[in-house]
């Protein structure tokens, strides 16, 4: 793990969980596994601190532990989700898009509490719900659950690896801590069970890998006292399909852009089709029939065969390969690798002009390009394009390749060579963006923490006024409590809040790139 | 190897390799030579990409907001405890403390954590609020339970600055219920003499902890 990496992981951890949270968490990421009295240990806290934080990063996924021999439980922290916190409203917001309210809330509490039951995320999400609805109506279980299973359906949320129930007891000593399993087919497998309002039917689909049908306990509650029916059986956000869909909404934009709505329309019902079958890291989809694609567009566009195989021979024929004939058709990890080249492309745009954009699609298309050929093809003048070459040479975007023309590697007879090697600046950029958000995280909890009085002080007049205007003041009250804000604390104010929401803004778009850019390395290095 | 030698031998201001193949020409000025490291902000050649904005990019950002806000509350959030002070003042009774003893707050699936995390989960705090408002009639008004979610949220010192109020009341909701205790308004007599909303002890720089609050503080 990178230094950026880690302090941006303290960051997030510090934010959302506490500074003893975020201390043990730093020092798991720091120095990997370690049993828990070597992390009380090391990080100078106390035992029954150091469980606590160790309790709810595992409730959040953040931690995962293994029994080593001789029952010593080793703790290991996952960098990599740690940083996937920053993405959380965009999780949020695509659920929101697809599945309309009950969704967003749906996986705002499983992200929020880490893993959940299934009957306790309904009765949040119908609780939150009908706060928001008007008075005397109350939102029904069944449809939450609707909504749940539809959720798991398309494999948005997924079951966590649970408890292996042990047929016959123990023969000796219960194991230090228990080795969690799941099985691939029941990941998805929504258990049966009707909430409140209708009776309770058995659980129908249990922990057992055996498949043992039927819970043992007759399960006939009617108040909350009673064990759960689906106890035990958690849930957790699936962010690699959420990933996925990013990743489709990403090509499918693209492809919008560079071509025309219809186009981009069938490339998002290719991928929609093999959303299922591939896996999410898959260089290429499944190949697909046209056929099939025919059959499978949505009812809105009627059009004929025939055009559709144009466009298909069209999207096969562009130079960009997004879509490859007959074999496989559909070049997911193709595009990837030219959005990324378009991020790149625009980072330039905005540190260092378009011309030096310009050079760096030259260069990129040709390959390999020498100083003379870079000002011809580039059409810009000497000085100018060796002043370029350089900066992007020592911030590392670009690499010199020598050529020798004799054997003892004269420099004065040797090709120098201008090079890009993209996996390198992906990763440079990637590096880069990692600082740049652990920068803004800290100068909008510098701008916070400036203003912390006046904050406060807002605060509690807000609440003042509130509790004013229940009781029903005057309005003259109102005014008077009002005004002890003055004019230019209240600019002050806004002021901080335009900075924070600034702040804010650019964390979210920053963390696109990193998505992009994380994807882009993840699959070429997996294609190697 | 002669062309390296002849280099080092010939005198200085030699290059070992051709400069003219790089790119540099004769005669051509080249950039002075640093002397002191970057500037801490140069100065942007050009602008930077427009923010997102629009409803998509505003929704977002409100969610962004609020989630930081509810993590604070949620109780995950585990503060530090207050370090004692050195003399005990009057109001400390009037203030929040941290959570000194070493429970959680929440309910975890023990079948699911190493047997050797267990820690025993702070229970309700039914009884310390009998023991420090025994006067109080529990009243139950909706209005009242709003206003005391409110007075109880300025002093969890949330850094959030655009929480709607709604999502605010809805996060409260959440908690559980029993925490919550019903006292009364400021018009009513109390305990102190002091309005304690409006006293500030100068102490807050300091940085107080705060955390689920039982104890009738405002």
């Amino acid at each position: 793990m990178t230094q950026a990496e880690i302090k941006l992981c303290s960051l997030l951890l510090q934010e959302h969980f506490g500074e003893i949270v975020e201390k043990i968490g730093v020092h798991l990421i720091r120095t990997g596994s370690q049993p828990l009295r070597v992390i009380a240990h090391d990080t100078g806290t106390s035992l029954d601190q150091v469980k606590k934080a160790l309790c709810v990063l595992i409730q959040h996924n953040l931690v995962s532990y293994q029994v080593h021999k001789r029952g010593v439980v080793e703790y290991e922290a996952q960098c990599s989700r740690v940083l996937r916190m920053l993405r959380y409203p965009r999780y949020i917001y695509t659920t929101k898009t697809l599945y309309s309210d009950t969704g967003e809330l749906i996986v705002e509490e499983l992200l929020l509490n880490g893993k959940l039951t299934m009957s306790a995320v309904v009765k949040k999400v119908a609780d939150r719900l009908t706060e928001t609805m008007e008075d005397g109506k109350t939102m029904d279980y069944a449809e939450v659950s609707n909504t749940f299973v539809r959720l798991a359906d398309t494999h948005f949320v997924q079951r966590c690896p649970s408890v292996p129930t042990t047929e016959n007891s123990d023969p000796g000593p219960p194991p230090p801590a228990p080795t969690l399993v799941i099985n691939e087919k029941d990941m998805y497998l929504v258990p049966k069970l009707s909430l409140i309002g209708k009776g309770k039917r058995r659980r129908s689909s249990d922990e057992d890998a055996a498949g043992e049908p039927k819970a043992k306990r007759p399960k006939h509650t009617t108040d909350n006292k009673e064990p759960i029916p689906d106890d035990g059986i958690y849930w957790q956000a699936n962010l690699d399909r959420f990933h996925q869909h990013f990743r489709d909404q990403a090509i499918v934009s693209a492809v919008a852009n560079r071509m025309d709505q219809t186009s981009s329309e069938i490339v998002r019902t290719m991928l929609r089709m093999s959303e299922i079958t591939t896996s999410s890291s898959a260089p290429f989809t499944q190949p697909l029939s046209s056929n099939e694609i025919f059959r499978s567009l949505p009812v809105g566009y009627n059009i004929s065969k025939q055009v559709l195989d144009q466009y298909l021979t069209l999207l096969a024929d562009d130079p960009l390969e997004f879509v490859g004939k007959s074999g496989d058709s559909g070049g997911g990890m193709y595009v990837i690798s030219i959005l990324t080249t378009c991020h790149l492309l625009s980072s330039f745009l905005s540190r260092f002009g378009s011309r030096c954009a310009r050079i760096f699609r030259l260069v990129l298309q040709k390959k390999h390009l020498e100083q003379k050929q870079v000002e011809d093809f580039a059409m810009i003048p000497a000085k100018e394009a060796k002043d370029m070459l350089y900066k992007m040479l020592s911030e590392n975007f670009m690499s010199l390749q020598e050529i020798p023309k004799t054997p003892d590697h004269a420099p004065s007879r040797t090709f120098y060579l201008y090079t890009v090697n993209i996996l390198s600046a992906a990763r440079m950029l990637l590096h880069r963006c990692y600082k740049s958000i652990a920068n803004l995280i800290e100068r909008r909890q510098f701008e916070t923490k400036e203003n912390k009085r006046l904050l406060e002080k807002s605060q509690r007049v807000e609440a003042i006024i509130a509790s004013m205007q229940a009781t029903g003041a005057e309005e003259a009250q109102l005014q008077e409590i009002e005004e002890m804000i003055t004019a230019p604390e209240r600019q002050q104010l806004e002021t901080l809040k335009r900075n924070v929401n600034k702040l804010d803004a650019s964390e979210i778009q920053v963390d696109e790139t990193i998505f992009l850019l994380e994807s882009y390395i993840e699959c070429t290095t997996k294609r190697q | 190897m002669a062309s390296r030698g002849g280099g080092r031998g010939r005198g200085r201001g030699q290059l070992t390799f051709n400069m003219e193949a790089v790119g540099i020409g004769k005669g051509d000025t080249l950039p002075p030579p640093t002397l002191q490291p970057s500037p801490l902000f140069p100065p942007l050649e050009f602008r930077p990409v427009p923010l997102p904005s629009g409803e998509e990019g505003e929704y977002v950002l409100a969610l962004k907001q609020e989630l930081r806000g509810a993590m604070r509350q949620l109780p995950y959030f585990i503060r530090p405890a207050v370090p004692k002070r050195d003399v005990e003042r009057y109001s400390d009774k009037y203030q929040m403390s941290g959570p000194i003893d070493n429970a959680i707050d929440w309910n975890p699936d023990w079948r699911r954590l190493p047997r050797e995390l267990k820690i025993r989960v702070r229970k309700l705090q039914k009884e310390r609020i009998t023991i420090l408002l025994p006067k109080r009639p529990p009243k139950t008004t909706e209005d009242k339970e709003e206003t005391i979610q409110k007075l109880e949220t300025l002093e969890k010192k949330e850094e959030e600055v655009t929480s709607e109020e709604d999502e605010e009341k809805e996060e409260e909701e959440e908690k559980e219920e029993e925490e919550e205790e019903e006292y009364d308004e400021e018009e009513h007599e109390e305990e102190t003499d002091y309005i304690m909303s409006y006293f500030d002890n100068g102490e807050d720089f300091g940085g107080d902890s705060d955390d689920n609050m039982d104890e009738a503080t405002y």
